[in-house]
């Protein structure tokens, strides 16, 4: 007889575990269904190793610039090899850690590829089938863990999608392993490319850009969109665009990449920009135009669970419109992102206990991208609080207004805020600079307890950090910053 | 901090009901809305619903137990987690809460309708007509204090809302942005979750679906609520609610006001135009006549604070202007030390404005008292509905050809009937009764009023 669960999780990515944690600490008897590696894309091939991979690049960096600080330290050299080995290292710690905090939990690991084969209904619990992975590995896995169930059938009560997304492939810019790459090849690249292309200008594609460039790679990006970073804030992406273009990226925005012609060892694409088309060679292509949800071969049509646009379509709670079953994360729709993806987990679980659960927010959820300036974000940019007919005031201020970031080296950078006028409602936080990455939660908190303007002024920034230009910025929206 | 569960009351006289079975255990999970136990009187069954989330952590009253006084604590709601032995404070909450609540002794109180009446009403909900300061915590009904998100607390101040009323839905039952929108939306406060479901419908009104529901689908046309009608409908709710009305009522012989209104009239120069300079109505003269039996009774010029009581020094008095999709009570100011050809233009002229809801807020805020007059459609009397702050209304109604006895003898005057809705809690009987007096006098006596 088929074990049976009160709920299974399918993927145990960020999404995927965190969300069979909570169900565990709420009592349920949970299972997690994964096909390759405990952590998912973020853990193994995505957030993490990037961060790893970053952290290389950006020590580089100050290396380079020791003397700016009165340092000497000889030519700094590299090993990609090493650099790559360490950042694996991260994910291979991390990737561990999933395993002893589900067991931990008492979560079954359950090893395989699922599909749903049959909806809870009048009772009786949903079924899934588990078979040995089919799915071709991008690249090397950490191997299976120990203490895992293996291919069979199950049932839960309740079935959880958190199957995360892939990349986004466009016809004519299939990734080939070698020549045109995806995340994974990037990731891991043997040896440095002289010069890479990369297509699409989101938080992934600007980040390996900042990555290869920071090791001498001639790095071109290609945006179709008018500016870079699309989703950010129009005066933020302008800001970061000319200090990478300082840095030495070259951006080619409202433009088309028509045709790859891949070489032995390069390729040569076809850029157009409505205008003029041009040509350019280099050693390898990275495709970073997105991704999207992996909904295929779960079953989904049997059961008539409705998709749209390569998602699920949920509640905002987690519920597809087939009862007991669920979709949180990438498969359930954008944001795409990890954070996301855990919080919706979360609901998604606590509402099936019972608990009071509200959908999520989607625009305080924060977004941030770790080039060089790192970018971070929430809420809506000016010209979407704009279009969306509020009357707001908007705040700026410069790091170079900061004593703390002039200490540190690292007077570039903006915060903006966004206001409702007649309200003080925090509509929107932008920022560019370093270490904005761990400066936006301040503008997530406060947003999500319902701030006003009057709070934040109110609120005690510690001095000297770099924080104190969150509460410039507010100051700012009013006409009272102090230090401009 | 774990909740008590009350006895709840079916009706506002019910004093004790039967409980007569839990739908959870102890140890359950509750959530805001769960049915958690049922009770019975002789007429009905009703169920206990739970306001807070948490654990249905101990049951004090068992299955079954007939008697259970009106809100006894019945049973305790923890946190999860979190320790309940240590945290009942039953004996205690049983002793404050229980006066205000006793619904018997409240109707008891009103018949009465003298002063402690009054006192009772006013300790029972002092926090209700104090206004609510948007920096400090805004007071619950009972005192507590309000969890709101400072924007929430912001908005519902710009919409005018209580944020007492408000059923938060944010963490722990915290009054977030949504909630105030959805009240504004509403038309008003809702009234906060309670076990004590007596009352059904406060401020917001009976449930739209439920009425909806009432009648044939195709069967009416919904009319949505603008901005001023449900501004009306929520500050009329608020009135009948909060101010303990009182209503008195006198006839006045206006014949000798009819002679001085033809009288004033018929003084008016010509204009340029032909038109004479005034044309004052019969309400112009009832209004100069109200104001100044306002001055001359002082202590019935009032507002009710909550903590005091404001004792106004000019006569400021409201006048009821009917307006496409309601009503607004624009305020002529020191309508005592006005003419009453001045009051005439300042009524037309407010009036006017008003129609085309051109009034700025403080040409219809303030004010102590207010007259209402329905006399041109043929009402004979009625009794209106006091606007707070004001103490009093004076609702007009039509002058009528009446026989009445006049030493002895029947004889034929034109009467005019007036009821004066009073505040109790600021203007007691015999004050509303002097007030009353001294307008009829005017009234009766007209030539006084131009003195």
């Amino acid at each position: 007889m088929a074990e049976t669960y009160d709920i299974i999780v399918i993927g145990s990515g960020p999404g995927g575990y965190v969300t069979a944690i909570r169900a565990a600490q709420l009592g349920f008897r949970t299972a997690i269904v994964e096909r390759e590696h405990l952590g998912g894309i973020c853990l193994n091939w995505g957030c993490i190793p990037t961060k790893a991979l970053l952290r290389s690049a950006e020590i580089h960096h100050y290396m380079e610039r020791a003397e700016d600080y009165g340092l000497s330290a000889g030519k700094p050299g590299f090993d990609i090899g090493k650099v790559v080995a360490r950042s694996r290292g991260v994910s291979r710690q991390l990737n561990t850690g999933v395993g002893f905090l589900l067991k931990k939990n008492k979560v079954d690991v359950i090893w395989g590829e699922a599909t749903l084969t049959r909806a809870a209904a009048s009772g009786k619990p949903a079924a899934i089938t588990v078979k040995p992975t089919q799915k071709k590995a991008m690249q090397p896995q950490p191997p299976e863990p120990k203490g895992v169930s293996g291919p069979g059938e199950y049932e839960a009560k309740h079935v959880i999608l958190a199957t995360g997304a892939r990349p986004r492939v466009l016809p004519g810019q299939e990734p080939d392993g070698k020549l045109v790459w995806t995340y994974f090849e990037a990731m891991v690249p043997p040896e440095l490319p002289k010069s890479l292309l990369v297509i699409g200008s989101g938080a992934i594609g600007i980040e390996f850009a900042s990555f290869y460039r920071a090791f001498g790679t001639e790095v071109t990006v290609v945006e179709v969109l008018p500016q870079i970073l699309p989703v950010e804030d129009a005066e933020i992406a302008a800001l970061a665009r000319k200090r990478l273009e300082k840095r030495g990226i070259k951006f080619l925005t409202g433009a088309k990449v028509t045709g790859l012609d891949r070489r032995k060892d390069s390729v040569v694409a076809t850029i157009d920009d409505g205008k003029t088309q041009q040509k350019i060679e280099v050693s390898r292509v990275l495709a970073a135009v997105g991704v999207v949800g992996n909904i295929e071969n779960l079953g989904l049509e049997k059961l008539g669970v409705k998709t749209e646009r390569g998602c699920v379509v949920t509640d905002g709670l987690g519920r597809t419109n087939v009862p007991g079953v669920y979709a949180i994360g990438d498969v359930a729709g954008p944001p795409m992102l990890a954070h996301k993806a855990e919080h919706e987990g979360v609901l998604c679980v606590e509402a099936i206990k019972g608990l009071p659960a509200h959908a999520m927010e989607k625009t305080r959820i924060p977004g941030c991208t770790y080039c060089d300036p790192q970018v971070a974000s929430v809420g809506l940019t000016e010209a979407k609080a704009k279009e969306a007919g509020h009357d707001i005031r908007v705040g700026r201020f410069p790091f170079i207004g900061n004593g703390k970031a002039i200490a540190l080296g690292e007077p570039e950078g903006l915060v903006k805020t966004i206001f409702e006028k007649s309200t003080g409602k925090l509509l929107g936080a932008h920022m560019v600079g370093t270490e904005v990455t761990e400066l936006i939660h301040s503008f997530v908190v406060a947003m999500n307890l319902e701030t006003t303007e009057e709070d934040l002024i109110a609120s005690v920034f510690p001095h000297p950090t770099l924080s104190e230009t969150i509460h410039e910025s507010v100051l700012d929206a009013w006409g009272r910053a102090i230090h401009i | 901090m774990p909740t008590n569960v009350l006895m709840p009351a079916l009706s506002p006289t019910m004093e004790k009901g039967k409980l007569s079975r839990w739908l959870k255990k102890e140890g359950d999970a509750v959530r805001s809305g769960d049915v958690i136990a049922e009770i019975e009187t002789d007429k009905a069954t009703m169920e206990v619903e739970a306001v807070d989330e948490g654990v249905l952590a101990k049951i004090l009253v068992a299955e079954g137990t007939e008697d259970v006084p009106v809100n006894d604590v019945i049973a305790i709601i923890a946190e999860e987690g979190e320790d309940v032995a240590a945290a009942p404070k039953a004996p205690e909450q049983k002793a404050k809460a229980p006066e205000s609540a006793k619904a018997g002794e409240q109707g008891k109180a009103e018949k009465q309708a003298d002063q402690p009446a009054a006192a009772k009403q006013s300790a029972a909900a002092p926090t209700r007509t104090a206004p609510a300061g948007a920096d400090q915590p805004a007071p619950g009904h009972d005192g507590k204090r309000v969890f709101a998100s400072p924007l929430a607390r912001r908005l519902a101040k710009e919409a005018g809302l209580d944020l007492a009323g408000l059923t938060g839905s944010g963490p722990r039952g915290r009054i977030v942005e949504r909630d105030v929108l959805e009240a504004k939306q509403a038309g008003g406060a809702r009234p906060a979750a309670s076990t004590t479901a007596a009352a059904p419908a406060l401020a917001g009104g009976p449930d739209g679906a439920a009425v909806r529901a009432m009648f044939a689908p195709d069967s009416f046309e919904e009319i949505p609520l603008d901005g001023m009608r449900k501004t009306i409908a929520r500050r009329l709710v608020e009135s009948k609610q909060s101010v303990p009305h009182f209503y008195l009522t006198v006839d006045c012989e206006i014949d000798a006001l009819l002679a001085l209104r033809a009288d004033i009239n018929g003084a008016a120069p010509k204009g340029e135009d032909g038109k004479p300079a005034w044309k004052v109505s019969v309400n112009d003269l009832v209004v100069k006549a109200f104001a100044t039996a306002l001055r001359r009774t002082p202590d019935a010029n009032v507002s009710f604070a909550g903590d005091a009581i404001l004792r106004h020094k000019a006569v400021d008095v409201g006048v009821a202007v009917s307006i496409p999709g309601g009503l607004l009570t624009p305020v002529i100011r020191n309508a005592d030390a006005k003419s009453i050809s001045v009051i005439s233009q300042e009524v037309r002229d407010l009036a006017a404005r008003a129609q085309n809801r051109r009034l700025k807020p403080e040409e219809y805020t303030g004010g102590a008292a207010a007259v209402s007059n329905l006399g041109m459609y043929g009402v004979r009397e009625f009794a209106a509905v006091i606007n707070p702050p004001h103490a009093t209304i004076l609702a007009v109604g039509e002058g009528q050809q009446r026989v009445i006895v006049r030493d002895g003898q029947p004889a034929v005057a034109t009467m005019m009937t007036v009821t004066l809705s009073v505040d109790h809690r600021a203007v007691d009987g015999v004050l509303g009764a002097q007030l009353l007096q001294a307008f009829r006098a005017l009234v009766e006596k007209p030539a006084a009023i131009l003195a």
